[in-house]
C-alpha cells in the first residue's frame, strides 16, 4: 500500500515522539503578520529566548492594513502600533520583512507562493486559519496560534497529533461562471463545517487537475471553514510551471532537482486514505451562502431551505440565520439585495480573480446605492492589474480600487460594513459581524458572482450576465 | 508537583448554548488590533451580550464560574488565540462541549486550558441542570476523565496526548521542544529545501 503525501511529508518532518505521545514536528516555513504575532514575541523576550531558524521565518503587513491612505502614523493608533510591533520585532530579531515601503507586501497567503517561499513537500505554520491555501502547492499548511507561534520562533518546532486524510475527489468539468469557489463551497455544503475535524482534505480529480494554481489556492483556503485545518493537492506540472523563476523558488539544474523531490512526495497511486468523498463537478451551480455558516449555501437557483428539509443538528443554528439574515425559508437567493460588493480576501484576490471579475464588469455600471470595492491581494497582484488597465475597467464602472490588504474580509481596518448592510462578498466567512458591523450580513460568493451582483443590485446568475 | 500540572478543575459552571459559536463571536476582531492580550475578558462575546441581554455571560447567576459548557463545533473559524485567552480573562479554566474546532482546541491546551468532550445528550442534561442550580461546583476530573454535577456523573472524552501535556504539567511545549534542539538539527538537513537542492 502506498502514501498520500500527507504522510510522507509528516514522516518526513517529524523529529521524535514526545513524551504525551505527539509528535514533534519540523515546521519548513514560518510566515508571521502583525494580529498573531506581537504577544508570542513578548513571550520569547519574557522567557529570554531567540529564534531558532530566524531564516525560516517571514513577515508581512495585512489585516490591519489601509487599503486607502497608508501614510503614517495611521489615523488608527492600536493598528499604528501593532505596525511599529511588527517592524521592531522583524529588525530585533534579524527576520525577512515585507512591510508597507517593500513591493512584496500583501496578505500573507498570497505573497507565500508568489514569492516561491511556498513549495510542495514543505511543512508551513501562521498564525492564521486560513494557512490551508498553501497546500494548494503540495504543502501541509497548518493554522496556529498565537502560543504556538512563540513555539516556531524558539523551536522551529511544533507540538501535534497527525491527522486522518480524506480525497475529495471532484470529477468532470466545471461548466461556464462556475469556479474553485463554487467548488469548496458545495465541499462544505455537503460534508459540513465540521465535517473535516481531524482530517487533512486531499483535493483531487480532473476538476481539481484542471484548476490553475490560483483557483487551487481558494479551494485549499476555505478548507478550514470546513473543519479541516490542513487542505492540499498533489503537486504536478501545473504547480512546477508556476513555481519557476519565482524569487525563492530553486534554479537551474537546482529546480530540475527540485522537481524529482517534490514528484516523490506526490500521493502514491495505491495510497491509503482514511475516507474517500466524490463530488461531481460538472453538475455545480454558481453557488451563494445564505446563512451565518459557510455551509448555508445554495445554488444561485435555489431558494432558502425549511427547517423540515435539514438534518436535526442544523436546524437550530438555520433558524438563528433566519433570524439574522431577515430570510425566510423558500425565498430564492437570487434577486436577494445588496449594498455592498467585495472583491477581495485571501481567498479570492489573485490576479485571476481580478480578470473574471473586471470581465464581468466591462461595459457595465455599479447599481445605484451600491459601494462596490475591488481590494488585490498584494502589491505585486496590483502592479500586474494596473498593467493590464484593469483598474481602468473597475473604476469605469463605479467600483473603488483599493491598495493591498486584507480589508473587508475581517474588519480590523477602515473597511468595515455599517448596520444591516448586505455585502455580496468574495472573502471566506459569513459569521455574524464577521465584516466589522455587529448586524451586518454577508453572501459569499465567487468574484464574478460579486461582480455580477454589484452591477445587478442584487445576487443574480453570473452567467446570465 | 510543578504548578502547571492540571488534573482537576472545580468552580461553578456556565452554559453557553449554540453549535458553531466562531471565534468571531467569542472576540469581534475589532479587540484583535492590540499588541498584548490584556483587557480583552471584559469583550467576550461582546457582540452577541449586546443582541441578547440575557447572554450567561451578563447574567448575576453565572459571575464567577469557572467552566464553560458548550454545543458543537464550538471555535470554528479564525485562529485568534485571542479568543481562548478572552474566556480566560473573563475566568474560565475548563471547557466541556460536544465538539471543538481544532485549532482553538490547540490554542486552550497550549494556554493550559482543558477542552474535554461529552455527549450530545449529557451535555443538554448538565446544561439543563446549571440552569436549574447555578450555584452548584461542578468537578472535572481530567484523570479519570469525568464530570460531577451534584448526583450527576457524565464520562469525558480527550485525546491522550492533551490529556497527557495537561495533568502532567506539559502544555507549554516550548521547553519540550527546546529539549530536542539536536535531532531537530538532523531532521532539517535531511530536507532538500533546507539543504539547498
Amino acid at each position: 500500500m502506498g502514501q498520500s503525501l500527507f504522510h510522507k511529508v509528516w514522516d518526513a518532518h517529524a523529529v521524535r515522539t514526545l513524551p504525551s505521545g505527539q509528535t514533534q514536528l519540523f515546521i519548513g516555513l514560518h510566515l508571521i503578520h502583525e494580529v498573531t504575532s506581537p504577544q508570542a514575541f513578548d513571550m520569547l523576550r519574557e522567557r529570554g529566548l531567540t529564534i531558532a531558524y530566524p531564516e525560516r521565518t517571514f513577515a508581512t503587513v495585512d489585516h490591519i492594513v489601509p487599503t486607502s491612505d497608508v501614510a503614517r502614523p495611521f489615523a488608527d493608533e492600536m493598528a499604528e502600533d501593532m505596525m511599529v510591533a511588527i517592524e521592531e520585532n522583524a529588525q530585533q530579531f534579524g527576520l525577512s520583512f515585507f512591510g508597507l515601503d517593500d513591493e512584496r507586501q500583501g496578505i500573507v497567503h498570497v505573497i507565500g507562493p508568489e514569492l516561491g517561499l511556498t513549495q510542495p513537500g514543505m511543512t508551513i505554520a501562521c498564525g492564521d486559519s486560513h494557512t490551508s491555501t498553501h497546500g494548494a502547492y503540495g504543502a501541509i499548511a497548518f493554522g496556529i496560534g498565537t502560543s504556538q507561534v512563540r513555539d516556531v520562533l524558539a523551536t522551529q518546532c511544533l507540538a501535534m497529533d497527525p491527522l486522518k486524510v480524506r480525497r475529495i475527489e471532484v470529477s468532470g468539468t466545471l461548466g461556464d461562471g462556475v469556479y474553485a469557489k463554487d467548488v469548496i463551497l458545495n465541499v462544505i455544503r455537503n460534508l459540513g463545517v465540521k465535517g473535516g475535524t481531524g482530517y487533512a482534505y486531499e483535493y483531487a480529480g480532473s476538476a481539481i487537475e484542471a484548476m490553475d494554481m490560483e483557483a487551487r489556492m481558494s479551494v485549499c483556503n476555505m478548507s478550514i471553514e470546513g473543519g479541516a485545518r490542513a487542505g492540499y493537492v498533489n503537486p504536478d506540472q501545473t504547480t512546477y510551471d508556476y513555481l519557476q523563476g519565482r524569487t525563492y523558488a530553486p534554479s537551474g539544474e537546482a529546480f530540475d532537482r527540485a522537481v524529482s523531490w517534490w514528484r516523490s512526495m506526490a500521493s502514491d497511486a495505491d495510497a491509503d486514505y482514511d475516507d474517500v468523498y466524490h463530488l461531481d463537478g460538472s453538475a455545480l451551480e454558481p453557488t451563494v451562502t445564505w446563512g451565518i455558516t459557510p455551509g448555508q449555501a445554495l445554488f444561485v437557483s435555489e431558494k432558502v431551505p425549511a427547517l423540515t428539509d435539514l438534518p436535526d443538528d442544523e436546524r437550530d443554528v438555520a433558524a438563528e440565520a433566519y433570524d439574522y439574515m431577515d430570510l425566510k425559508p423558500g425565498r430564492a437567493i437570487s434577486g436577494m439585495p445588496i449594498d455592498v460588493a467585495f472583491v477581495g480576501s485571501c481567498t479570492n484576490s489573485r490576479i485571476s480573480d481580478l480578470r473574471e471579475a473586471a470581465r464581468v464588469v466591462e461595459g457595465h455600471k455599479v447599481a445605484d446605492g451600491v459601494k462596490a470595492l475591488v481590494v488585490p491581494g498584494s502589491k505585486s497582484v496590483l502592479k500586474t492589474a494596473e498593467s493590464e488597465g484593469l483598474h481602468h475597467i473597475f473604476e469605469d464602472a463605479g467600483f473603488e480600487w483599493r491598495g493591498a490588504g486584507c480589508s473587508m474580509c475581517l474588519a480590523m481596518n477602515p473597511d468595515k460594513l455599517q448596520g444591516r448592510e448586505v455585502c455580496a462578498s468574495s472573502s471566506n466567512r459569513n459569521f455574524k459581524g464577521r465584516q466589522g458591523s455587529p448586524t451586518g450580513r454577508t453572501l459569499l460568493m465567487s468574484p464574478a458572482m460579486v461582480a455580477a451582483a454589484a452591477i445587478a443590485g442584487e445576487v443574480i446568475d453570473v452567467r446570465a450576465m | 508537583m510543578n504548578s502547571s500540572v492540571i488534573q482537576h478543575v472545580e468552580g461553578r459552571a456556565i452554559p453557553v448554548r449554540g453549535n458553531d459559536i466562531d471565534t468571531d463571536r467569542i472576540i469581534p476582531a475589532r479587540y484583535l488590533r492590540a499588541i498584548t492580550f490584556d483587557g480583552l475578558g471584559e469583550h467576550a462575546f461582546e457582540d452577541d451580550r449586546k443582541s441578547n441581554p440575557d447572554h450567561p455571560f451578563d447574567n448575576p447567576r453565572y459571575q464567577g464560574a469557572s467552566i464553560l459548557i458548550a454545543n458543537d463545533n464550538f471555535g470554528c473559524g479564525s485562529s485568534r488565540e485571542h479568543a481562548p485567552q478572552a474566556l480566560m480573562r473573563w475566568g474560565i479554566c475548563a471547557i466541556v462541549g460536544e465538539s471543538f474546532a481544532e485549532i482553538f482546541l490547540g490554542n486552550c491546551t497550549a494556554m493550559g486550558v482543558p477542552c474535554l468532550t461529552a455527549s450530545t445528550a449529557d451535555i443538554v442534561k448538565i446544561q439543563d441542570a446549571i440552569e436549574a442550580d447555578p450555584q452548584r461546583e461542578m468537578a472535572v476530573d481530567l484523570k479519570e476523565k469525568k464530570m460531577t454535577f451534584g448526583d450527576i456523573e457524565v464520562n469525558l472524552q480527550i485525546a491522550e496526548g492533551n490529556r497527557l501535556q495537561l495533568i502532567e504539567g506539559a502544555w507549554d511545549a516550548t521547553g519540550m521542544l527546546l529539549e530536542g534542539r539536536g535531532a531537530v538539527r538532523e531532521v532539517a538537513d535531511k530536507l532538500p529545501y533546507v539543504t539547498g537542492f
